[in-house]
C-alpha cells in the first residue's frame, strides 16, 4: 500500500530519517517503535505529506506521490495524534464531519457515517454534542479517531494515540483499537514507543534509532534473532516490573540473559 | 492605496463635501476667536449677497488655511498681512503690500483693502511683575534672564516669532516652552510664567490686566488684518467680491478688542457679535443660523459616528489581511509590523495635519488618519491570534486534506477569533478618542466644541464633547463584548480548552 524509499529528512546537525526504506502492505498493521525522539513520528509525517523528505520518494499503491497530489491523497488517509487534536472550536460531530461538510457530502450520508462511526468506537451519540474541552482524554481519542475515519480511508496513520491516558482508560481504548483495526482492514501504520502496545497490535514492528531502520519483523523475530544488541537491549528495557516479579513464570525473574520469552500479551499495559 | 480603498468604500453616506454646490462659497477661519468673528462677518456678508455660506470655523493653522484655499477647499480667509510675508511667502523677501499681492495673483488668490486694524505681536506680562521689575520695554528683558517665557506653539516656531526676536534683541531667557495661546493667557494671570507672547487686539489684555512691553527695537512687522480669497470666487458668485471689499477700512482696532471681548469674555456667540457689527456699522440685517445644543450634539455625533465607523472599517479590511499575512510570510511580516508600529509613533496631531496636502481638509483626511492609527492593533492581534494556535491543531487540519485557504477560513480564523476581535476593540477604542483631534483639521466631530472650549475657556463647552466622546467610547466597548458573544465559538468560551 505505502512505500518508502530512500527517505532522509534532517533538521539542522539532526538527522531525524536516513535512507529509510520501508513498505507497509495493505491490511495489515505496523507498529513503529524506537526510542523517543528518534525520528518515529517524522516518518509518520512524511507518509502523510505533512513533510517533506530532504530526499527519497514516497510511494502510495505503487505510485509515486508527487507534490501536488498529498491533498486529495490525505482523504485516503487517516491520522490521530497523541492528545487528539481536536479543532476546540468545534462540537465532536462537527470535528468528526468537517472534511465531509467540505466535500458537500450529503446531509444523511454524513449523519448515517456519524453514528455508524460512534458505534464503532463505542461513543454515546449524546457526547457528540460536546466541545473538546469538555471530553475527557479517552473520549478525545475516540473523537479524534471517528474523524480520522469519516472519510472511510485506506489508511491509518496513529501517532501515540494511547500515549496521554491514564492506565485504565488505557486499557480500554487499546482492546476497542484493536478490534476496529480487525474488523475494518485498514492499512495501519502506528508510532508508540511502548513495546507492548507494539506487540499488541502489530503484525509487523519496526524498531527505529537515530534515523536508521534498526530491524523490522514480527516481534518473535526481533526477540529471538537480533540483529543487533541494540534490539535486545530495547526489549529488556521495556519488560514491565511485573512481569520480573511474576512467580507463575519461571525463568523472567533474571530474565536478563535470554530473553526467550515472547511478552504474553496481558501485561502489556502498564508502562 | 489607501485612497483607493476608501473610495469604493462609498464615501456617499459619510461624504465630506468640500463644496456643497457651485454658488456656496465657503469661510474658513483659524482656531482663535478673532479669526471665527471675522469668517462669521464674511459669512454675513455672503448671506446678505444672496449666495449659502458655509463657515469652516477652528481649522487649525496659518498652513491648514492656506493649503485650503489654494485647493479650493475654502473660498476666502481671514489673514494678516505680517503672516503672508513672514510666514508663507517667508523666504521671498517680500516688502510691501504690492508685491503680496503680485504673488498672490500668481497662485490664483487674491488680496482685501486692510480692514481697518492691525494685529501686531507683542509681548505681555503681569502688570504686577512689571511694575515690581521696572518693565516697559522688551530690551529691559535683558536684565532678567532667569524669567520664564510660554509661546503659543505657533510662534515658537516661526521664523518671525521667538527665534527672531531672541536674535534681535540677544534676549538670554532659556525657560522657554510651547503652549496654546489661549492657556499661556491663563499662565500669565496665575503666574505660572512671567511672560507670552499676545495679539494686540486680545481680550485678554484687558481682562487679566496685563502690561504690554513696547517693541522698541520695531521687531514685529506690521499685522494689518485683510481677506484673502480665491480669484474664481468671482466667477461663482458675482458681487461678493465688492461686499468683501466694502468691509475695508471698517474695523477699527478699538472695534475687534470690543468684538473679541464679547465672544470671549461675555460668551457671546460669534455669530452675533458678526451680526450686531455688520448691522451697527454697515447697517446690513443679517441672521446666522440658529442650532439648539440638542441638535448640535447629534450633528457631532454624526459626524464622529461617521469618522470612526468609516476609520475602523477600512482598518478591519485592511488588517486583517495584512496580519494573516504577516503570520504566513515572516519576512514580509516584520516589514508589516514594523510598518504598522512607525505609523502608531507619529504624534497623532502630526499624522492629521501630514495630511492636508494629500487630501486637503475635512473628513477625509481625518479618516485616513485614523484608519492608519487603526491598523496596529489589528494587525499585531491577527498575527499573534494566529500563531498562538497550537501546532497539533494546525496539522490535523492540514492532515484531514484540507486546502490551505479552507484551514484558514474553518479552522484557523475561528480560532483566532477572540483576538483579532480584541485587537479591533482596542482600535474601536482608540479611534473613537483620536478623533476629536479631528476637528483641528475640520473633519467636526465631538472635538468641535472641546476645540471651541479651549479657545473659549468655557468648561460647559469642553463637556459637551468630551463626555459624549468618553460616553461613545464605552458604548463602543459594550457593543464589542456582546459581539463577542456572537462571534467567538462558543467551544473557546470553555474554561478548559485544550
Amino acid at each position: 500500500m505505502i512505500g518508502l524509499t530512500n527517505i532522509t529528512k534532517a533538521y539542522g546537525e539532526t538527522k531525524a530519517l536516513q535512507a529509510v526504506n520501508l513498505a507497509f502492505g495493505a491490511g495489515k498493521t505496523t507498529a513503529l517503535i524506537g526510542p523517543s525522539g528518534f525520528g518515529k513520528s517524522t516518518l509518520l509525517r512524511v507518509i502523510i505529506g505533512l513533510i517533506r523528505p530532504d530526499s527519497g520518494s514516497v510511494t502510495f499503491k505503487e505510485r509515486e506521490v508527487a507534490p501536488q497530489d498529498w491533498l486529495s491523497l490525505r482523504q485516503k488517509m487517516g491520522y490521530v495524534i497523541q492528545e487528539g487534536g481536536l479543532f476546540p472550536h468545534l462540537r465532536a460531530s462537527d470535528n468528526v464531519t468537517l472534511m465531509a461538510r467540505y466535500l458537500s457530502w450529503d446531509r444523511e450520508r454524513i449523519t448515517q457515517r456519524l453514528y455508524d462511526l460512534a458505534a464503532l468506537t463505542r461513543l454515546s451519540p449524546q457526547i457528540l454534542d460536546r466541545f473538546p474541552a469538555e471530553l475527557s482524554g479517552g473520549q478525545r481519542q475516540r473523537v479524534s479517531l471517528m474523524r480520522a475515519l469519516m472519510l472511510d480511508p485506506d489508511v491509518l496513520l496513529l501517532d501515540e494515540p494511547l500515549g496521554a491516558l491514564d492506565p485504565l482508560t488505557r486499557v480500554d481504548l487499546q482492546s476497542d483499537l484493536r478490534q476496529i483495526f480487525r474488523q475494518l482492514r485498514k492499512t495501519v501504520v502506528l508510532v508508540t514507543h511502548n513495546l507492548g502496545e507494539a506487540a499488541f497490535f502489530g503484525d509487523l514492528v519496526v524498531l527505529l534509532r537515530d534515523g536508521l531502520v534498526v530491524q523490522s519483523g514480527t516481534l518473535d523475530e526481533l526477540i529471538q534473532t537480533p540483529v543487533d544488541p541494540f534490539v535486545t537491549h530495547f526489549i529488556n528495557a521495556q519488560r514491565s516490573p511485573l512481569d520480573r516479579h511474576a512467580p507463575s513464570r519461571p525463568g523472567q525473574a533474571g530474565g536478563k540473559n535470554k530473553n526467550q520469552h515472547r511478552p504474553g500479551r496481558a501485561t502489556v499495559i502498564i508502562h | 492605496m489607501v485612497f483607493i480603498l476608501l473610495v469604493p468604500l462609498g464615501l456617499g453616506p459619510f461624504s465630506f463635501p468640500a463644496r456643497a454646490s457651485l454658488s456656496e462659497v465657503t469661510v474658513g477661519s483659524k482656531k482663535f476667536t478673532e479669526s471665527v468673528i471675522l469668517g462669521e462677518l464674511v459669512a454675513g456678508l455672503v448671506r446678505h449677497g444672496g449666495y449659502p455660506a458655509r463657515h469652516r470655523k477652528e481649522l487649525g493653522g496659518t498652513r491648514v488655511l492656506w493649503n485650503a484655499l489654494l485647493r479650493g477647499e475654502i473660498d476666502v480667509y481671514p489673514e494678516y498681512t505680517g503672516t503672508l510675508a513672514e510666514e508663507i511667502f517667508a523666504r521671498k523677501g517680500l516688502r510691501d503690500e504690492a508685491e503680496i499681492r503680485r504673488i498672490l495673483a500668481r497662485q490664483g488668490l487674491a488680496m482685501t483693502a486692510a480692514l481697518g486694524f492691525n494685529n501686531n505681536y507683542a509681548l505681555g506680562m503681569r502688570r504686577e511683575t512689571c511694575r515690581k521689575l521696572d518693565l516697559h520695554r522688551i530690551s529691559d528683558l535683558l536684565k532678567h534672564p532667569g524669567l520664564n517665557f510660554g509661546f503659543s506653539n505657533e510662534f515658537l516656531a516661526r521664523s518671525d516669532g521667538w527665534p527672531g526676536l531672541r536674535a534681535r534683541y540677544g534676549l538670554p531667557q532659556t525657560n522657554v516652552f510651547g503652549l496654546e495661546h489661549e492657556l499661556a493667557y491663563r499662565g500669565v494671570a496665575t503666574g505660572a510664567i512671567d511672560a507670552t507672547d499676545l495679539y494686540t487686539t486680545d481680550a485678554e489684555i484687558a481682562y487679566h490686566d496685563l502690561c504690554v512691553l513696547e517693541d522698541d527695537q520695531r521687531y514685529f512687522p506690521v499685522y494689518a488684518a485683510v481677506l484673502i480669497y480665491r480669484q474664481d470666487l468671482e466667477k461663482r458668485a458675482p458681487g461678493v467680491v465688492a461686499a468683501l471689499a466694502g468691509l475695508g477700512g471698517t474695523i477699527k482696532a478699538g472695534d475687534m478688542i470690543r468684538m473679541n471681548e464679547r465672544a470671549k469674555v461675555e460668551k457671546v456667540p460669534e455669530g452675533d457679535v458678526a451680526a450686531d457689527f455688520l448691522k451697527e456699522r454697515l447697517s446690513l440685517k443679517t441672521a446666522s443660523p440658529v442650532e439648539t445644543v440638542a441638535a448640535q450634539v447629534w450633528q457631532r455625533t454624526r459626524e464622529h459616528l461617521s469618522l470612526v465607523t468609516l476609520a475602523l472599517l477600512a482598518a478591519i479590511i485592511m488588517a486583517v489581511p495584512l496580519g494573516i499575512a504577516a503570520e504566513r510570510l515572516p519576512r514580509l511580516g516584520q516589514f508589516i509590523l514594523g510598518g504598522a508600529g512607525v505609523i502608531q509613533t507619529i504624534p497623532s496631531l502630526a499624522l492629521l495635519v501630514f495630511m492636508i496636502p494629500f487630501l486637503g481638509i475635512g473628513g477625509l483626511p481625518a479618516v485616513v488618519a485614523l484608519f492608519l492609527y487603526g491598523l496596529l492593533p489589528i494587525i499585531r492581534n491577527t498575527y499573534t491570534g494566529l500563531r498562538d494556535i497550537p501546532p497539533p491543531v494546525r496539522e490535523s487540519a492540514a492532515a484531514l486534506g484540507l486546502p490551505p485557504g479552507a484551514r484558514l477560513r474553518l479552522v484557523e480564523l475561528p480560532l483566532a477569533a477572540p483576538a483579532i476581535l480584541a485587537g479591533i476593540k482596542t482600535s474601536a477604542v482608540i479611534t473613537v478618542g483620536t478623533a476629536t483631534l479631528g476637528a483641528i483639521i475640520g473633519a467636526g466631530g465631538y472635538g468641535q466644541p472641546i476645540l471651541t472650549g479651549i479657545r473659549l475657556d468655557d468648561l460647559g463647552l469642553i463637556l459637551q464633547g468630551a463626555v459624549p466622546s468618553a460616553v461613545l467610547a464605552l458604548l463602543v466597548q459594550g457593543a464589542f463584548e456582546l459581539l463577542e458573544r456572537v462571534i467567538v465559538p462558543q467551544g473557546l468560551r470553555l474554561k478548559h480548552v485544550i
